[in-house]
């Protein structure tokens, strides 16, 4: 199950778990980082690519969210509610990460002729090969759509991830970022004009 | 409306959010423009291999938490 998900209602056992979390039962913390802690590495290691960084992140997030167990709310999930601890937590390290110039994603967006129509290079025109529903279903597909992601420009990749993986609104992903939602928006649409470049040559039918 | 525009527009008009008039300009120009069709839908694929590439289960299994750091925020937990 993807943790951002909408909730629906919790687990049976999850009720028993939160109790024993909040009683400070030490088996019920090792529980859960053991049950949630591979989801929420991996969601750290989308955001950060930084082995240590996404560690510390997922420590920070955990240690938080104990901390905070009476601020959970019957009736939501565990994971959606950890999910959203730990985007924070990475949020906070990049952040905290000197800035650096920006790389540019101009090279990765359509090129247009001066009167408005799109400049096209020989085979463009040829389509993709499979949807993305059969794509999906290999695991070297899902790899390279991962990696052409992690090719993006960090503040654009920040946005698609918070927006299109993590499940986050506009307005959720402009707080989180100190932007505005219209600056969000206009990031999001060019982050996946880039991807769509970067994977547009794996997918296409050889030009025969 | 042309091909630059039409890609500039492309979020709102999937999220219906395009005044009527550019909506309706937004379609003419895809009954006329292949190349256009083309880039509308591998746009669309490319959102859906976003979203699924990232949320399978089966990948899960390169997720798991080194027993090292389970060790490190419990004990840090255990400090607290």
């Amino acid at each position: 199950m993807h943790t951002a998900t909408p909730s629906s209602a919790p687990p049976p056992d999850e009720t028993a778990l939160v109790a024993a979390l909040r009683r400070g039962e030490e088996a019920a913390f090792a529980t859960v980082v053991r049950m949630h802690g591979g989801r929420l590495l991996a969601v750290a290691r989308r955001l950060l690519r930084d082995e240590d960084d996404a560690r510390d992140a997922l420590q920070d997030a955990l240690l938080s969210a104990f901390r905070g167990i009476d601020g959970f709310h019957e009736g939501a999930r565990l994971s959606t509610w950890l999910h959203r601890i730990v985007v924070n937590a990475a949020l906070m390290k990049l952040r905290a990460r000197k800035r650096r110039p920006e790389d540019p994603i101009e090279g990765l967006l359509p090129q247009f002729l001066e009167d408005g129509h799109r400049a096209m290079a020989a085979g463009d025109d040829s389509p993709w090969t499979e949807p993305a529903e059969t794509l999906l279903q290999r695991r070297e597909a899902r790899a390279l759509v991962r990696s052409a992601i992690d090719r993006l420009p960090e503040g654009y990749r920040t946005v698609l991830l918070l927006r299109d993986i993590e499940g986050l609104s506009t307005e959720e992903t402009a707080r989180s970022l100190e932007m505005t939602p219209n600056a969000v928006k206009v990031r999001l649409h060019r982050a996946r004009q880039a991807l769509r470049t970067l994977l547009d040559p794996h997918l296409r039918t050889p030009p025969v | 409306m042309t091909c630059r525009e039409l890609i500039d527009f492309l979020m709102d008009y999937q999220a219906g959010e395009l005044p009527a008039a550019q909506h309706a300009s937004f379609e003419a120009h895809l009954k006329l423009c292949p190349p256009c069709v083309d880039y509308l839908r591998t746009y669309e694929e490319t959102v859906k291999l976003g979203k699924g590439a990232c949320a399978d289960p089966d990948d899960a299994v390169d997720d798991q938490v080194p027993e090292e750091l389970v060790q490190a925020i419990l004990n840090a937990r255990a400090k607290q």
